[in-house]
């Protein structure tokens, strides 16, 4: 690979890097009170100085510059020069805000903000106490050439001073100079190509053998180098032995005497072993919390359990052969078959783990999302994490992520109350919300907590009876008024915030949760609180199924969203207004799906009462589904169709059975959302 | 060349560009996250030239130098930090640690692979 | 039963002027697609329809382990569709590129050869040609006093499957 091609590659590197930093800088930032110790500190600042340092080497002048005054604040915060106040706080979080979107841009081959980033500079430079500059403080780009070191000499720059016929060189090192392996050969030999050298050794100091010290260097010289040679040049030679030398522009008078070795006091001999630095901390065990852990792209994953899910195929279709074999061998056949079986389960299981994050990842954004809306609103908020660690799919995380800020948005804007009204009805002023994550059984459940004014009731039920919702006369359970909020539109916000009024709402909330399998509810006690409790399924690619068969083809429904199965009776089974039929399952009626309309089969009979009626329910919303026959139970892996059509009506995707036929999943929330919008039956459009 | 470079550096694409450049050169190149790692490391193998950056968590590189001089096999190893060009003390702390010498960030691959050939 | 296709096997191997194509015929005309789209060759088996696709998707199938959609070209170019049979013929092709790249499968009535065709022997489509939209035509080949109808067929899926506005389905 070319250097080009692999410094483009190291780049992405880089640019991941920053972002992992970043989120360092933040979290650290956070935490920062007015007691910071020095570590909290210094973590945040070796970000900083690690994004400065590699944008820099990578050619990104810009993040370079920008970094350089956050990473200079952040110096002197460590330093114990300047004190962490909150507003520089504030600042710095801006600053990681404000990278972000440059490293994004800068990836992405996009131009960067420059108002807002001059504008933070200005900002930090007006903390550091220096007059704003019209450009960042400059970070020499990689191409350019090691400065010279900031050496008080009157000559230090690029031009030849007086006397550029050449230099005298006095050359003291101290003993320590060849264990340090700064070579003095090599120092004359690069110092020979600048010009002709005459070097002369001064060995008065070497001390006869027994007392010869074989490692310390008991030499100095005395160097001619001429020619028009910058003093730039002899310092780039010198500059790891800063102090043991000193030149003189030669003149050429000068230049055939040989000045006297300036003998001063000899030069400390300082053994290096005598310094000892604090013992290291103790390695070997106490890894890093994420060492030991690999990065694995997403695709190697989805190519994984498609073998899997291939395997789990195979092993069904071997169990189906099982049936037509000599009896003797059978045995022994059973034996290997549940041996795969158990083999197959380990592996999907483990495999499956692999997808699996912990919920960290979404939690994450809380803190600071949190702090920026409690200032914004003038509330006092503690949030509370717990059960980070509790893992879920990947997809499902990263759908999840959303509808929780949303959520928690809510909680903030509406829920909790202001510190007055607070400290008005004996709460503290400071109120609380808690996150928190938990398996239970194949699920996970998580809660949104806050100890705020909880919902109105009164007003939820008036306004649901405004809207149409309720029926006048209906009696609704507490909980049941609680979850009306979920209903579209509903929001009784008396003034629309910008923050979460926007009547987005939590119906859109609720809808990407039950796309997730999942189910929400809030309980609330007014003037104690609100929690809000989400269940999602653990992983997507696998479902437990029920087959169903309507004529010759069979679906899928999974068997969380099967409520019961029935034998319809045809006095049960009304028709209304000559298209939608309803079957009254004792209190309630349902609309009735016949999957053979729907989905344009031939079913087996259209007499309602020789097929079963399967049950289901999404969305706190039921319907009944037609079907000819129940089939078995299992477990199917599911497959897109996603990449070869665009969306199908309620069907969720694809399997393939054990006799190697593809099967329909249906998409059960799809379904239901169909068939209550517009009767059953066929379905002529899908309003999304 | 056949000559073994130990270099320690926490950020991953510094290590990469590091490892690409001095491997391409025909160094071998051993890659350390930390000073603990590295120290830990080096208490049982020697290596031509030690390459470290200076700010790490743990252990920063400064430190890392000081324990390898104490070290039998490393005390006539060269040794280079790499340091930003703003930061005086570093150079000098790394000196008075046993640093041979250092190398200014931010630096290309060509100037890495002369600075490494000053020394190794 | 399935044939894997390998890029050999006709007369001489592509050149800088000339492409491979593998020939097939429909309703008595005979059709080229390049030959490095082309997976394998199937017989035809059962199908799991879906529902609310157009007429000319049959469905889909299991081809080891993916699930890929199986296209009747009879019925997409408006021709007379027939019984399918033993002798029925599904090509199995990879068309698209990058994130766009998908498996597809289509039924023809027989599939004939693999030809070397030179670029000096095409000629571009004339505006009106026969009983197919011309878009999806990318060159007429004569070969040994035949004519060859060379198929762009990753526009022709990628209009087949996708997007596109099907007619007598609602849009969703």
């Amino acid at each position: 690979m070319t250097l080009d091609l692999e410094m483009a590659e190291i780049a992405k590197v880089f640019f991941q890097e920053s972002r992992e930093g970043l989120d360092v800088m933040e979290s650290g930032l956070l935490t920062l009170g007015a007691g910071a110790d020095a570590e909290s500190i210094n973590t945040i600042f070796r970000a900083a100085h690690s994004i400065k340092g590699g944008s820099a080497t990578f050619g990104f002048a810009e993040v370079a510059g920008f970094t350089h005054g956050v990473e200079t604040l952040l110096d002197e915060m460590r330093n114990g020069v300047r004190p962490v106040t909150a507003e520089a706080i504030q600042i710095l979080l801006q600053s990681c805000d404000c990278l972000r979107e440059m490293i994004a841009a800068t990836e992405a081959e996009l131009p960067l903000d420059q108002g807002r980033i001059a504008s933070l500079n200005s900002d930090i430079a007006h903390i550091l106490g220096e007059r704003p500059q019209a450009a960042p403080a400059p970070v020499a780009p990689a191409a350019a050439p090691p400065a010279a070191p900031p050496d008080a000499t009157a000559e230090a720059g690029g031009t030849p001073s007086s006397g550029a016929q050449g230099w005298l060189i006095t050359f003291e090192p101290v003993a320590d100079l060849l264990r340090l392996r700064n070579e003095p050969t090599r120092m004359f030999t690069e110092l020979a190509r600048l010009g002709a050298v005459v070097a002369r050794a001064d060995t008065s100091r070497v001390p006869l053998l027994d007392a010869l010290d074989p490692e310390s260097c008991y030499l100095s010289w005395n160097l001619e180098v001429s020619g028009p040679i910058s003093r730039a040049k002899i310092e780039e030679i010198f500059d790891w032995v800063e102090s043991q030398w000193r030149a003189e522009p030669m003149s050429v008078e000068k230049s055939s005497a040989v000045a006297q070795p300036h003998l001063g006091p000899a030069p400390e001999a300082r053994p290096v072993s005598a310094e000892r630095g604090p013992a290291p901390a103790a390695p070997t065990a106490q890894k890093a919390a994420d060492s030991g852990s690999i990065r694995v792209a997403t695709e190697k994953l989805d190519n994984i359990i498609n073998l899997v899910g291939e395997l789990l195929i195979t092993q069904s279709m071997l169990c189906g052969f099982a049936d037509g074999i000599d009896p003797n061998e059978l045995d022994r056949l059973r034996q290997g078959l549940s041996q795969l079986a158990r083999n197959t389960r380990e592996l999907q299981e483990s495999v499956m783990q692999i997808r699996m994050l912990p919920i960290s990842f979404a939690f994450n954004r809380f803190p600071r999302i949190v702090h920026d809306l409690s200032r914004k609103l003038n509330k006092k908020v503690e949030l509370k994490l717990t059960g980070e660690n509790t893992e879920l799919d990947k997809t499902v995380l990263e759908k999840i992520s959303d509808p929780l800020v949303h959520l928690v948005r809510n909680a903030l804007d509406h829920g909790l109350e202001t510190p007055d009204r607070r400290s008005a009805s004996g709460k503290h002023e400071t109120g609380s919300i808690e996150l928190g994550a938990f398996h239970e059984g194949g699920n996970i459940i998580i809660e949104v907590r806050d100890d705020g004014a909880g919902l109105n009731k009164a007003k939820i039920l008036q306004k649901a009876r405004e809207r149409g919702l309720v029926a006048p006369d209906q009696d609704l359970t507490d909980e049941q008024i609680d979850n009306l909020i979920f209903m579209p539109g509903f929001s009784t916000a008396d003034q629309v915030s910008d923050v979460s009024g926007r009547g987005v709402g939590m119906d859109v909330v609720r809808r990407n949760i039950n796309d997730l399998g999942g189910h929400v509810q809030i309980s609330s006690k007014e003037g104690q609180g609100s929690t809000i409790r989400i269940r999602l399924p653990l992983t997507l690619a696998i479902l437990d199924g029920q087959l169903v068969r309507v004529g010759k083809e069979i679906y899928i429904i999974s068997l969380l969203a099967i409520v019961e199965t029935i034998q319809v009776s045809k006095d049960r089974l009304n028709t209304l207004v000559g298209r939608t039929e309803v079957f009254r399952l004792r209190d309630e009626y349902l609309p009735v799906v016949r999957l053979c309309d729907q989905f344009g089969v031939e079913p087996d009979s259209r007499r309602a009462e020789d097929g079963l009626l399967v049950v289901i329910e999404a969305d706190g919303k039921r319907a009944g589904v037609l079907v000819d026959d129940l089939l078995a139970q299992q477990q199917v892996v599911i497959k897109s169709l996603e990449s070869n059509f665009k969306p199908v009506v309620a069907i969720a995707g694809a399997t393939i059975l054990g006799d190697g036929t593809v099967a329909l999943i249906i998409d059960v929330p799809d379904l239901i959302r169909s068939v209550r919008k517009l009767g059953s039956g066929a379905v002529t459009a899908h309003a999304a | 060349m056949g000559k073994k470079i130990l270099t320690v550096d926490d950020s991953a694409s510094m290590r990469r560009m590091v490892l690409f450049t001095l491997g391409s050169a025909g160094y071998e190149v051993v890659q350390t996250c930390d000073g603990v790692e590295a120290l830990e490391w080096a208490q049982k193998s020697a290596v031509d030239l030690v390459l470290t950056d200076v700010h790490m968590p743990r252990m920063d590189g400064i430190t890392l130098v000081r324990e390898l001089r104490a070290l039998t096999h490393y005390k006539f190893v060269p040794m280079l930090i790499l340091t930003t060009e703003s930061s005086v003390e570093k150079k000098m702390d790394g000196k008075r640690a046993g640093a041979t010498g250092w190398l200014v960030k931010p630096f290309n691959p060509p100037q890495l692979l002369a600075t490494v050939a000053r020394v190794i | 039963m399935s044939t894997a296709i390998s890029a050999s096997g006709a007369d001489k191997s592509a050149t800088e002027t000339s492409a491979q194509y593998l020939t097939f015929m429909l309703a008595g005309e005979e059709y080229g697609v390049d030959i490095l789209r082309v997976q394998e060759i199937k017989g035809w088996d059962k199908v799991t329809r879906i529902p609310h696709t157009p007429d000319y998707v049959l469905g889909v199938i299991n081809l080891r382990g993916a699930v890929v959609p199986i296209l009747d070209l009879r019925r997409r170019f408006g021709l007379e569709a027939i019984d399918f049979g033993p002798t029925t013929v599904v090509i199995v092709m990879r068309v698209g590129s990058g994130r766009d790249e998908r498996t597809v499968g289509v039924v023809v009535d027989a599939v004939s050869e693999v030809y070397n065709v030179e670029a000096a022997d095409t000629k571009p489509p004339p505006d009106v040609c026969g009983s197919i939209d011309t878009v999806f035509v990318k060159a007429l080949a004569t070969l040994e006093e035949k004519m060859l109808i060379l198929l762009d067929i990753d526009r022709l899926i990628a209009n087949s499957i996708t997007d596109e506005p099907v007619p007598g389905v609602a849009a969703a």
